[in-house]
């Protein structure tokens, strides 16, 4: 059952990286026919999580490569809220090819099958994983969105003469949706930190390379945070910074989960 | 059959001198329309600054068209020469173009679907020209929906406002300043304050213009067109505005020949100039989109005006199609009277079975014939099947 729900998730998925791709070389059906299949696949990657969650009897996100099944499912449900509106379709250029690529590579790791109950209690999973990953999730769509704050920007410095062709997001929106996703994200980091910090201590548990980028993390979307509400930072630096902390998201994601799991 | 007229002139046909003198504001355009209307017609008449048509619907189109004609010689004597005549397809596939902006100056240009839907509600409409007019104003919308035929700027103006709503979203409450007052800044001033902007200071004299720094730490939008023969506004003097401005982003649009603005305005941070070079080139860009759009647009008008056709030709067969049902089930109602005898051993239940029954096998023997006339109709030999269908069923004289 979650072999037939995978495999069309994830070619709709691709589906959508290609037609966004087109959309962008020539705007209209190719994005029409993208956005369908972020839709149709996300539904699919639903019914895996829950199917998942079903024979495993509780969340199934105690590995890694669940985990990350988890992560690209919230990524896509974050860009879904705006990404069906046509001046964010360039959006998906950038989410749909990592959601690809991401949920491949939890496949690979074995994430996405079923038989993988964890050892953890489903409160925690819930609280700890799931609050984490939903951060994470937002921080990624924000340095989406920020990308493309720098690239609109670019365009608008350099005037190419073929610049209201596409229709775009305002600079102003981008910058104020980048803000509101991280003013929702830090605060999910902040709980689902402290509980997996709590968990930590109790145990006696000693901290791991992950524990200590992630707090680096919430550092840099903290300072990101304060800068933009009291500190007057706005526009291109603001997006430059969210981009740096999507690298700090990127290295807790994919280089240092090893050392958290095990 | 009523048929549909079209007489008039356009941007196409007639020069402006022309033009004016058929030009007509809303309540004439009403008057005329309810005036040729007066013999039992029907008529609509689209008056804007490239076009003034009138649209008769009558049963003879030789004297609408003349009714018309004549309507439209009486403003302007000189405008016949000028005129043109379409008939039933051609004059609604004309319509259908209009309404998509396809035969407007500027392809896709979106003020005419809101003019012929005003021409249309002031109109003295009846079946025909209602129906015209709601497909004409739905292909126009679809035209809109489904290609990318209006959504690019097609003038410096608007690409001005466009450019302001790419850097600031809504434009409610964003606030203009304009350096000096051109025709073209004016007009680019107007649109942006009909979607929202405000002017906050119009600086013409140079002293006025000496006395705007205050006013660049405030404003979001600045406009110059002055014909001062050197640099109005320096990069230093932005630069400076700037540290008040707390990061909030500035558009610049340097309208003058020579240029007002420094060009170095625009390597500053949070700053985006745009000079009138670039605007030209934007628009050259978005009309050649334009025209690139337009045969999409087409296609989309040309079946939109076959559907009506199709529709309008069935009008032919219709009279026949009743009689042919009318006597059907005069007949089918005449045999059940003649069973009553049997029937009325039947009870509620199985009498409402045999009615259905009945009623069924009159509609599944006429479904095919009726689909046949329809297609005919469209195919031109609509009438040829009606009076066969006459001759075949016997139906009376009277509907002839």
């Amino acid at each position: 059952m979650a072999e037939l729900l995978f495999w069309p998730a994830l070619l709709l998925y691709g589906e959508a990286a290609v037609g966004y791709f087109g959309d962008m070389r020539h705007p209209g059906r190719a994005g029409r026919v993208a956005t369908w299949g972020v839709r149709l696949g996300w539904l699919l990657q639903t019914a895996l999580l829950g199917v998942q969650a079903a024979r495993d009897d509780g969340f199934p996100w105690g590995t890694w490569a669940s985990s990350l099944d988890l992560f690209v499912w919230l990524v896509v449900s974050a860009y879904l809220i705006w990404g069906c509106r046509r001046p964010y379709r360039l959006l998906g250029l950038i989410v749909m090819p990592l959601a690809v690529a991401l949920l491949a590579v939890a496949r690979a790791g074995g994430g996405t099958g079923v038989g993988s109950a964890s050892h953890y209690s489903n409160l925690f999973l819930v609280v700890h994983v799931g609050l984490v990953l939903a951060a994470f999730a937002g921080f990624t769509l924000a340095a989406a969105l920020s990308g493309l704050y720098v690239w609109e920007e670019r365009r608008l410095q350099t005037r190419p003469a073929t610049i209201l062709r596409r229709q775009m997001p305002a600079l102003a929106t981008l910058d104020s949706l980048a803000l509101r996703t991280v003013a929702w994200s830090v605060p999910l980091l902040t709980l689902g930190a402290a509980v997996g910090l709590g968990r930590l201590v109790a145990r006696g548990d000693r901290l791991d390379a992950l524990i200590a980028v992630t707090a680096a993390t919430w550092l840099v979307w903290c300072a990101y945070l304060g800068l933009r509400l009291f500190g007057g930072w706005t526009g291109r630096r603001a997006a430059y910074l969210a981009l740096a902390g999507f690298a700090l998201v990127v290295v807790v994601r994919l280089a240092l989960p090893a050392t958290h799991f095990a | 059959m009523i048929r549909l007229v079209l007489v008039g002139t356009s941007h196409h046909h007639a020069p402006v001198e022309l033009r004016e003198q058929i030009a007509l504001d809303r309540d004439q355009a009403q008057a005329l329309a309810a005036r040729l209307a007066e013999d039992g017609r029907e008529a609509v008449c689209v008056s804007t600054c490239n076009r003034t048509e009138l649209y008769v619907a009558a049963p003879d189109a030789g004297e609408a068209e003349r009714a018309a004609a004549a309507a439209l010689a009486s403003l302007g004597p000189e405008i016949e020469p000028v005129l043109y005549r379409l008939r039933d397809r051609a004059a609604a596939h004309h319509l259908f173009r209009v309404a998509a902006g396809l035969d407007s100056l500027v392809p896709g240009e979106g003020e005419i679907l809101g003019q012929v839907r005003v021409a249309h509600e002031l109109g003295t409409t009846g079946p025909l020209l209602d129906r015209v007019f709601r497909q004409a104003l739905h292909a126009g919308r679809k035209v809109r929906a489904q290609t990318a035929i209006g959504e690019s700027p097609a003038s410096v103006s608007a690409a001005a406002a466009a450019l302001a709503e790419q850097v600031f979203g809504s434009l409610e409450e964003r606030s203009i300043l304009l350096l000096g007052a051109g025709k073209v800044s004016e007009q680019a001033a107007r649109n942006l304050r009909s979607r929202g902007a405000e002017i906050a200071l119009v600086a013409n004299s140079k002293t006025e213009r000496e006395q705007i720094h205050e006013q660049l730490a405030e404003v979001d939008v600045v406009i110059a067109s002055t014909n001062a023969p050197g640099l109005v506004l320096e990069a230093a003097t932005v630069a400076e505005a700037l540290r008040a401005r707390r990061g909030r982003r500035l558009l610049l649009i340097d309208l003058a020949v020579p240029r007002d603005l420094d060009s170095a305005i625009g390597e500053l941070d949070g700053c985006y100039l745009f000079d009138i070079d670039d605007l030209e080139q934007i628009v050259v860009e978005t009309l050649s989109l334009r025209r690139r759009e337009a045969d999409r647009a087409e296609a989309i008008v040309a079946a939109e005006a076959e559907k009506f056709h199709e529709w309008h030709a069935s009008l032919d067969v219709v009279p026949a199609i009743a009689s042919l049902r009318a006597r059907a089930e005069e007949i089918r109602e005449a045999e059940l009277q003649k069973a009553e005898s049997l029937l009325g051993r039947l009870d509620e239940s199985q009498r409402r079975a045999v009615e259905a029954v009945t009623a069924q096998i009159v509609n599944k023997l006429l479904h095919l014939p009726t689909v046949r006339m329809k297609q005919a109709a469209a195919a031109a030999d609509g009438v040829l099947y009606a009076e066969a269908v006459r001759h075949l069923f016997g139906l009376g004289e009277d509907e002839r």
